[in-house]
């Protein structure tokens, strides 16, 4: 097991200071948050406690995207979908502890269920009440729906373009339900109006610089979790499917079982994620499945460095830092940013920032994680250098 | 893998075997026998049906009709390509495909025969004897210096060995090579002919060639495709004495 | 339920104006229709029904048009002199008319009129008036139109003139009708055999409003009593009833099928020059439905350019936007996807960075409000098939529209120069190459061709959707569903699949509700996939590997 430990690490020196950092701001935020008096220059507002606390759930996303199109070679168009589930997952709870102080006052039903004259609550809402419940529904809902989809999917070998459009129809007809009122997840105005989670108030500070430094718990989580995949066998496996499925295939690995697993597993973190971003944001609506979203997190990995797993982090962190700076700054320009980041960091940033600095700064051959920007063979073949054969083959193989 | 004492009297077994692409037949009612241990070239002009029939033997194809029993009693048209090479078939395409983002020894390592499991894979670590049999097959297709470079840095012929040595490692009993002398050098075409003779014996090869001098160097019995059938076989000599082999490659 | 209203008024309206005003001067001034008329300044509305009644007595040919103005709400009376006129609301002017003199009086004040108001009794009374007066019309349309608003409103006053109506009418269609009003009519006779007889008679009557009728007579009320007491006439109603219903149903299907093929047509046209981008050159174009966006705005551009040529501005939209929208493609395939070939993802992503700047783009031209594009009159109405069917006229020039497209694309792929060179390029780029074709002006005119056919889709969507930033949007996944589900890279597979999508949609709604449809097609597609990854007509065959 040690030597196991050891392994995952190696050779993540931007791992290793991502976790750092991270490590430090859970600890010293909260401090300058709640500790340091309001006038103070070193005080963080609260306001920004919630928005770090956000950037880490959008970085955790990142990560689970990254470790399907970086290191699997699938793009999903509808991750949004998981982080979706997970936050009405954990939303649904949250509605359920409002009780009887919403503004119908019925201690059974939400709001929006007295609303459409519901008058029972439906059975799917079961079990709601348990946190303990909720939070397994958070890995469990999206699981089943990553491996249902991707069961379908792999098995029938629907791979690149075809995957990523199917994905993407997927948020998007789920989407289309969850507007649904007779869905019974809110409709349009999805899970708001939360008053509190395990009995502490969504309002207190306290609350919310404890859900900030979950979130960062979470990311480190989720981080070590991921780097442990991708430095295994298995990762070298997914990393074999993602330049040469068919390869891969002959030498006798059942691709599906492993794209399906890492599906599944991204899918899952992808849950935890919203989970985390929901208390955080106060509201859960269809919104969240808009095909856009799940875009908009491909964009983050792309910047930041597909196949390296720190790159999605900080390309998460990045673009939405910028996100947050241009609507609130100049908002007509946004949208124009964002489409210039698709098409710049595509055309001039394959292996995204991170690919950059180490590529000008170290010389980096790109180890496992680095992706080859295009098809196989793409530099010409090195012809003119002969293999290096020392002694004929065949003397060693008798 | 192996299973047990029964030896089977052909290693590969094709009968009738007819595909179809839009009416096109790719193969046409083809027929062959492969024994255990046996050496096979199998040479054919384009379009004769030589990468097509490997697509069936491996999983890739569902033939329309016809058979295809491995060891005599495995029907291999019910698998699909990873369980084809779990059974024991290991396959060179004609395009070396190694995986260009791993070292070589992480090549190796993917393709030594064991566990293929999602989780195996996740928990396994490689043990001092499997780092011996790596070093084993690096040596003999001459990349030991090149152990831990990405395979994508290799030369065009060294990636051509890699994938030799990933399917080496890989043990099959039968291991199909889809000409495996395209873009190598006089020398390197010999050593490849050389490497193939040994292992054959112990395992059983079928390599598809263009290359003449390549059959005539692997030495061994050649069956002639065209137009998805069989159209002779027997030694080389033979089979260039044929007529219709002659009208086929010479034009009509 | 509008649209037939407005159908029925506009006609008559222009009709009377012209037609029964004026001649109204020829005759003498009527002594009671003038004093009738005047009577209506009323307030009273059961008083103006017993005036109404008793100008329709008067049998004056003025008498329509009076009608007429008072069911449109244009009637006033001038208030000083009392004396009845007709306004014609303008921008900012009331034109009125002398309703007995016909006599134009130009623009009066606002001030200086009041209006004669009407409630709904009082429209249905003068609905069923104008209907019966139009019965003797000219105007086959006319008498048509009167004979079925005789239907909705079968009153038996109206059965004389019914009855003498029949007789001059020559028109086979408009004696049908004419035929089922008057047994509407007797439906409520007091005499059960007659209403036995209307029963019978309506036995070919394929009309909703009919079905109404006839439902009324079978209906059971709360405290167990029937609309018909006569229990032959209700058997027999039941018994007609029942076939109504049966070709009710018939005609049911028939029209989801319009809608299901105008659906299609639709999602063809979006689709089709994606089959092209996608279908032919293998180039995952997620700007394709801001390529639709740009051919509608282009609509509305061309519009605002020819105020007063509106009947011809989607003639000279299409040309318009084929070019807008081609020469968008044209430089985003030379300044972003020619250096993408081969890296679909990337490709994906970098075009739907495209997307997001020309959705900004036409957010900041032309505000991100929706545009206001206008349908021509020859595009507007509908085709009446019978009173159970009738067919829009725009769905169906779309329909033709998205054929001849289609028709005029394969065509230039398969006889043209350019087709051939375009073939080449895509089936074996070297070669191609090695032959001379300049491949890379192949590529963008290619690219150009699907981004042009993308923008005269967005004139032909321009007349059925809002137009703003995001109608692009709602049409790409749809598109790309089309063109996976017909078979990449066939023309005619994305016609069989647009048109399969378009009708299951149809006939799917009704049974599961829009939305639900919705995701159930694109559960379908998805599934459909997994079944056959490369689509109904797929090619087949060893060279098809990704």
């Amino acid at each position: 097991m040690n030597v196991n430990e050891a392994s995952w690490w190696r050779g993540d020196k931007g791992g290793m200071w991502l976790i750092a950092v991270i490590a430090v701001a859970i600890v010293l935020v909260p401090i300058l948050n709640l500790a340091v008096a309001e006038d103070s220059v070193f005080h963080i507002s609260t306001y920004t406690v919630s928005l770090l606390g956000k950037y880490l759930c959008y970085a955790l996303l990142a990560l689970a995207v990254d470790l399907i199109w970086g290191y699997a070679g699938i793009l999903s168009l509808g991750h949004g979908a998981f982080f979706a589930l997970g936050g009405y997952a954990i939303g649904m709870y949250m509605m359920r502890q409002i009780g009887d102080r919403g503004v119908y006052g019925n201690p059974e039903l939400p709001d929006f269920m007295v609303f459409l004259n519901w008058s029972e609550l439906p059975w799917y809402w079961y079990g709601f009440d348990s946190f303990s419940f909720a939070l397994l529904m958070v890995l469990v809902a999206p699981a089943i729906l990553a491996f249902v989809f991707g069961w379908l999917a792999f098995r029938s070998r629907v791979t690149g373009v075809y995957f990523s459009i199917i994905s993407q129809a997927l948020t998007y007809a789920l989407l289309l339900a969850f507007f649904r009122n007779d869905m019974g997840f809110g409709g349009n105005n999805g899970l708001t109006d939360f008053k509190e989670i395990i009995g502490y108030s969504l309002q207190l500070e306290s609350t919310k610089n404890a859900l900030f430094v979950c979130s960062g718990l979470a990311l480190i989580g989720g981080y070590i979790l991921c780097r442990y995949v991708v430095s295994s066998k298995l990762g070298r496996v997914l990393v074999a499917i993602r330049d040469a499925e068919s390869r891969t295939r002959f030498v006798g690995y059942r691709v599906e079982h492993y794209k399906l697993f890492v599906f599944v597993l991204s899918a899952m973190l992808a849950g935890v994620a919203g989970a985390l971003y929901v208390p955080q944001v106060g509201i859960i609506n269809p919104g969240e499945f808009s095909p856009i979203n799940s875009i908009e997190i491909i964009i983050w990995v792309a910047v930041g460095g597909r196949g390296y797993l720190f790159g999605a982090v900080i390309g998460a962190i990045l673009v939405n830092y910028g996100k947050t700076y241009f609507t609130g700054a100049f908002p007509e320009i946004w949208l124009f940013f964002l489409g210039g980041l698709f098409v710049v960091s595509t055309l001039f940033l394959p292996k995204g920032v991170v690919g950059l600095v180490k590529s000008r700064f170290s010389g980096d051959r790109g180890t496992e994680g680095g992706v080859n920007d295009g098809n196989d063979g793409a530099g010409l073949p090195n012809v003119s250098a002969l293999p290096n054969v020392s002694a004929p083959p065949k003397e060693e193989s008798s | 893998m192996k299973t047990g004492l029964h030896i089977p009297s052909n290693i590969l077994y094709m009968d009738s075997v007819t595909v179809s692409f839009d009416g096109f037949k790719a193969l046409n009612a083809l027929s062959l026998a492969v024994a255990p241990g046996e050496l096979r070239a199998i040479i054919g002009p384009n379009g004769a049906g030589k990468t097509t029939m490997m697509d069936v033997i491996t999983g890739k194809l569902r033939p329309d009709s016809g058979s295809v029993f491995f060891r005599d009693t495995v029907d291999l048209t019910q698998y699909d390509e990873a369980e084809v090479a779990n059974l024991g078939i290991g396959r060179k395409f004609q395009k070396p495909t190694v995986i260009e983002s791993l070292t070589v020894e992480q090549n190796l390592d993917l393709a030594m025969a064991g566990n293929r499991g999602v989780f195996s894979t996740l928990f396994s670590k490689q043990s001092a004897k499997q780092y011996e049999r790596i070093t084993e097959i690096v040596s003999l297709v001459g990349l030991i210096e090149k152990r831990s470079d990405l395979a994508g840095s290799l030369s065009h012929g060294q990636k051509q060995w890699l994938e030799i040595g990933m399917l080496i490692i890989q043990e099959p009993e039968l291991l199909l090579v889809d000409e495996p002398a395209a873009g190598m050098t006089d020398y390197e075409t010999e050593l490849t002919a050389q490497l193939l003779k040994d292992i054959s014996g112990e395992r059983s090869v079928v390599v598809v060639e263009h290359d003449m001098e390549f059959i005539k160097a692997l030495d061994c019995h050649v069956t002639v495709l065209h137009e998805g059938h069989q159209l002779a076989e027997g030694s080389l000599a033979h089979v260039q004495q044929d007529e219709r082999v002659i009208e086929v490659y010479l034009g009509r | 339920m509008t649209s037939s209203l407005r159908t029925l008024i506009a006609p008559l309206l222009s009709f009377f104006i012209l037609s029964c005003a004026f001649p109204a001067t020829v005759f003498a001034q009527d002594a009671p229709f003038d004093d009738l008329a005047g009577k209506l300044t009323t307030r009273s509305f059961s008083e103006k029904a017993r005036l109404i009644d008793s100008l329709a007595a008067t049998k004056d040919a003025r008498t329509l048009g009076l009608f007429q103005s008072l069911l449109a709400g244009q009637l006033y009376y001038i208030k000083e002199t009392g004396a009845i006129v007709a306004v014609d609301k303008t921008d900012d002017q009331f034109l009125a008319t002398d309703i007995l003199s016909a006599e134009m009086m130009g623009a009066v004040a606002k001030r200086s009129v009041k209006k004669i108001g009407v409630n709904n009794k009082l429209r249905k009374q003068l609905r069923s008036l104008i209907a019966s007066y139009s019965l003797s019309n000219p105007d086959v349309d006319i008498r048509l139109e009167a004979a079925k608003a005789l239907v909705k409103n079968p009153q038996k006053d109206f059965l004389p003139v019914l009855e003498a109506a029949l007789v001059k009418e020559t028109d086979k269609g408009v004696r049908t009708a004419m035929v089922i009003a008057r047994s509407a009519i007797l439906l409520g006779s007091e005499d059960a055999e007659q209403r036995l007889t209307a029963v019978e008679g309506l036995r070919e009557a394929n009309d909703k409003q009919v079905m109404t009728l006839l439902e009324q007579l079978v209906l059971e009320n709360e405290d167990g009593s029937v609309g018909e007491p006569d229990e032959r006439v209700r058997l027999a109603a039941q018994e007609v009833l029942a076939k109504l219903h049966t070709s009710a149903r018939f005609y049911k299907v028939a029209e989801d099928l319009f809608f299901g093929i105008s659906l299609g047509s639709v999602l063809l046209l979006a689709a089709i020059g994606l089959a092209i981008t996608f279908g032919v050159m293998g180039v995952i174009n997620m700007a394709h439905g801001e390529m639709i966006m740009l051919g509608a705005y282009t609509t509305y551009v061309v519009q605002l350019m020819m105020p007063n040529h509106i009947g011809m501005s989607l003639v000279v939209a299409v040309p318009a936007a084929f070019l807008v929208s081609g020469l968008f493609g044209v430089i985003i395939e030379r300044s972003v996807i020619r250096f993408l070939y081969g890296r679909p993802l990337e490709t994906l992503l970098a075009t739907f960075g495209i997307s997001l700047i020309l959705q900004q783009l036409v957010r900041s031209v032309f505000s991100p409000l929706n545009r206001p594009v206008i349908t021509p009159e020859w595009m507007s109405g509908s085709w009446e098939i019978n009173g159970m069917l009738s067919l829009t006229y725009n769905r169906l020039y779309i329909i033709f529209f998205a054929l001849a497209v289609l028709f005029v694309l394969i065509q230039l792929l398969k006889r043209t120069f350019f087709g051939l060179q375009m073939r080449a390029v895509t089936q074996n780029r070297a070669m191609a190459s090695s032959m001379g074709i300049r491949t890379g002006w192949v590529d963008a005119m290619t690219f150009g061709l699907g981004s042009g056919v993308a923008g005269i889709a967005g004139v032909a969507l321009s007349q059925l959707t809002n137009v703003g930033p995001n109608l692009g949007q709602a049409y790409i996944i749809d598109s790309f569903m089309v063109v996976v589900f017909g078979g990449v890279g066939n023309l005619l597979g994305t016609l069989v699949g647009a048109m399969s999508l378009g009708i299951v949609n149809k006939f799917a709604e009704p049974m599961l509700g829009a939305v639900l449809a919705k995701i159930l097609i694109l559960v379908f597609v998805i599934l459909f996939i997994q079944r056959r990854p490369r689509g109904l007509f797929a090619l087949k065959g060893r060279f098809v590997e990704d």
